[in-house]
C-alpha cells in the first residue's frame, strides 16, 4: 500500500534532485571559468558562457515546480520550509551562475595577456567556493545542520583571501602602471568570487531555517552593515544584513 | 507527563475567556479526553483539529453543556468561562447557552419565516414587543452578513435560502440571543467554497466582539482563520499554540505529521 501523500514526496524528492543537478551545473560553469581563466583557454570560457541559459532555465522550470505544489499541495510545516528554502535558493544558485560568465569573460577578455604573477589565490578561491556551493546543497537533502556551519565557517577563508588580493592588487598598481588593466580585471574575479562564496552562505542559512523553522542571519561577518562581505542579496536589498 | 508538555501547551497573551483545567470526559467506559489544561483568548478565533474521534467536538461542547444531552457522558475537572465553573451547581444552562452559543455542521433553520427564526430566541427569553424584536432581527442579520441579502424577504421561509445563506441564518440566530462566545463545530463542511469564503470573513469580523472556538477538518480553514490552534489527537490535547506556529513550526512530531498529512 502508498504511503499517505507518497506522490507529493515523491514531488518533493524531486524538486530536491532538480536543485541538486542545477547546482551541479552552475558549478560545472564556475570550474570551466575558473579554469579557462588560469589556461587562457577561451573555448574553455565560452563554454561556460553558453551554458547559462540552460541554468536560466532550470531555475525558472524549478520556480515553476515550486509554484505548482504550492498551488496543489497545500503545504504545511516542514514541506512549506522546503518549498520556500527551494524558491530562495535557485535565486542564489542563478546568480552563481551568473559570476561564472563574468569570470568567463574576464578570462576571454585576458586571454592573450601574460600574467605578472602565475595566479594562485584566486584558483584556491574557486575551489572553495565550489566546495561551499556543492555542500550548501548537500547539506539541503541530507538535512545536515553541522555542514551548514562548516560551509559558513569557510566564508572566513575566502574573505582573507580577497583581503590579501586586495592589498598586493594595491601594490602592484602602484609599482607597476602597466600591469593595471590585468590587475583591475583580475581584483573584479576576485570580488566576484567573493560574492559567490555569499551567495553559498545565504544558501546554507536557508537550509538552516529549513531545519529549525528559525529565520536568522548566520554568518557573523554578514551581520555589520558597509563592510565588505555584506549579504550577498545586500546589493538589491532584498535582505537586510 | 506536565514537564514534557510545558513550551507545547501555550497560554495565550492578553484576556482568557474560557478554559480547562484537567478536564476528563468518558462516554462510558471510552475516555474522550484526557486531562485536558487549555486558556482560550477572548475575541479570537481559536481552532481545534485533529483527526475524526480525537476529541475536539467533545472538548468544544463541554463550554456550554451540550455534552449533558448524552446520557453516556462523564466530565470531570474545571471547564470555565470568565474563571466561573460552567458545571458549578448554581449555574443556570439556558442562561450559559445563551452565552456560549453553538453553531453546528449542518444548517438547521426552523420550518419558520427568516424574521421568526432570528426571533425565535429572543421571544424565548421574553421580548415580545415588535419594534425591539425587529431591531433584533436587523441588527443579527446584518451581524452575519445575511441582512442585505433578506431584507425585502423576511416572512419567506427560511428553508428556502442556499445552504450558505442558511448557515449565515444561524449564525444569526444564535447572535440574536446576545452571546459573548460562539463554538462553531465544522460550520462549513456541508458548504461550497464560495460560501465558506463568506463564512470565514464574517468570522474575522464577528471576532471583533466574540470570543470564536472552531472545530475544523480543514486545516487550511484554521490556518486561514485563526489566531490560536489546538491539535487533538486520541483525547489528548497534543499541541496549543499561535496559528502561524502549528502550521509552519510545530513543536511536537505527532503536530507535524498530522499538519503535512503523513498521518496514518
Amino acid at each position: 500500500m502508498r504511503r499517505t501523500r507518497q506522490a507529493f514526496d515523491e514531488q518533493l524528492a524531486e524538486l530536491e534532485q532538480r536543485l541538486l543537478k542545477m547546482g551541479e551545473f552552475v558549478e560545472t560553469m564556475l570550474e570551466k571559468a575558473g579554469r579557462a581563466l588560469v589556461t587562457h583557454d577561451v573555448k574553455l570560457a565560452e563554454e561556460a558562457i553558453a551554458a547559462d541559459d540552460a541554468a536560466d532555465d532550470m531555475d525558472l522550470e524549478i520556480e515553476q515546480h515550486c509554484m505548482r505544489l504550492l498551488a496543489l499541495q497545500q503545504p504545511m510545516s516542514r514541506d512549506l520550509r522546503t518549498i520556500g528554502t527551494v524558491m530562495k535558493v535557485i535565486a542564489d544558485v542563478e546568480r552563481i551562475g551568473d559570476y561564472s560568465v563574468d569570470i568567463a569573460k574576464t578570462a576571454i577578455e585576458l586571454a592573450q595577456t601574460e600574467y605578472y604573477k602565475p595566479l594562485e589565490d584566486i584558483p584556491q578561491m574557486v575551489e572553495i567556493v565550489r566546495w561551499m556551493l556543492r555542500q550548501a546543497l548537500e547539506a539541503l537533502v541530507a538535512h545536515d545542520l553541522a555542514l551548514v556551519a562548516t560551509v559558513i565557517e569557510r566564508d572566513d577563508e575566502v574573505d582573507r583571501l580577497w583581503y590579501r588580493i586586495r592589498e598586493q592588487v594595491e601594490k602592484v598598481m602602484q609599482a607597476r602602471p602597466e600591469v593595471v588593466p590585468q590587475a583591475v580585471a583580475l581584483l573584479l574575479v576576485a570580488r566576484y568570487l567573493e560574492r559567490v562564496a555569499d551567495h553559498t552562505v545565504n544558501i546554507a542559512e536557508r537550509v538552516a531555517y529549513m531545519e529549525t523553522g528559525r529565520l536568522e542571519v548566520l554568518a557573523p561577518s554578514h551581520r555589520t552593515e558597509g563592510g565588505d562581505g555584506g549579504a550577498a542579496d545586500s546589493e538589491v536589498g532584498a535582505e537586510g544584513a | 507527563m506536565a514537564e514534557a508538555m510545558k513550551g507545547i501547551i501555550e497560554r495565550p497573551e492578553g484576556e482568557i475567556k474560557l478554559e480547562t483545567r484537567g478536564l476528563n470526559m468518558h462516554y462510558d467506559s471510552f475516555r474522550a479526553l484526557s486531562d485536558v489544561g487549555v486558556s482560550i483568548a477572548a475575541r479570537r478565533i481559536t481552532a481545534l483539529i485533529g483527526p475524526s474521534g480525537c476529541g475536539k467536538s467533545s472538548f468544544l461542547r463541554c463550554f456550554n453543556r451540550m455534552n449533558d444531552l448524552i446520557p453516556s457522558a462523564r466530565v470531570e475537572g474545571e471547564v470555565m468561562v470568565d474563571g466561573r465553573d460552567v458545571y458549578g451547581r448554581e449555574v443556570d444552562i439556558p442562561e450559559l447557552r445563551k452565552r456560549v452559543g453553538m453553531v453546528f455542521q449542518s444548517p438547521n433553520p426552523f420550518p419558520m419565516s427568516i424574521y421568526d427564526n432570528v426571533a425565535y430566541g429572543p421571544r424565548l427569553h421574553g421580548a415580545q414587543e415588535r419594534s425591539a424584536l425587529d431591531e433584533i432581527v436587523e441588527e443579527s442579520l446584518r451581524g452575519a452578513a445575511l441582512w442585505d441579502e433578506v431584507k425585502d424577504t423576511l416572512r419567506k421561509s427560511a428553508l428556502d435560502l442556499s445552504g450558505g445563506q442558511q448557515q449565515r441564518l444561524s449564525i444569526a440566530r444564535v447572535l440574536a440571543v446576545g452571546p459573548e462566545v460562539l463554538l462553531m463545530d465544522e460550520p462549513c463542511s456541508a458548504l461550497d467554497p464560495t460560501a465558506t469564503f463568506k463564512i470565514e470573513e464574517l468570522m474575522l469580523e464577528l471576532k471583533e466582539s466574540y470570543t470564536i472556538v472552531i472545530v475544523t477538518h480543514n486545516m487550511y480553514q484554521a490556518s486561514r482563520v485563526s489566531q490560536y490552534t489546538g491539535f487533538f489527537l486520541l483525547g489528548e490535547l497534543i499541541e496549543y499554540g499561535p496559528t502561524v506556529q502549528i502550521f509552519e513550526n510545530p513543536k511536537d512530531q505527532r503536530t507535524d505529521d498530522y499538519v503535512r498529512g503523513r498521518f496514518g
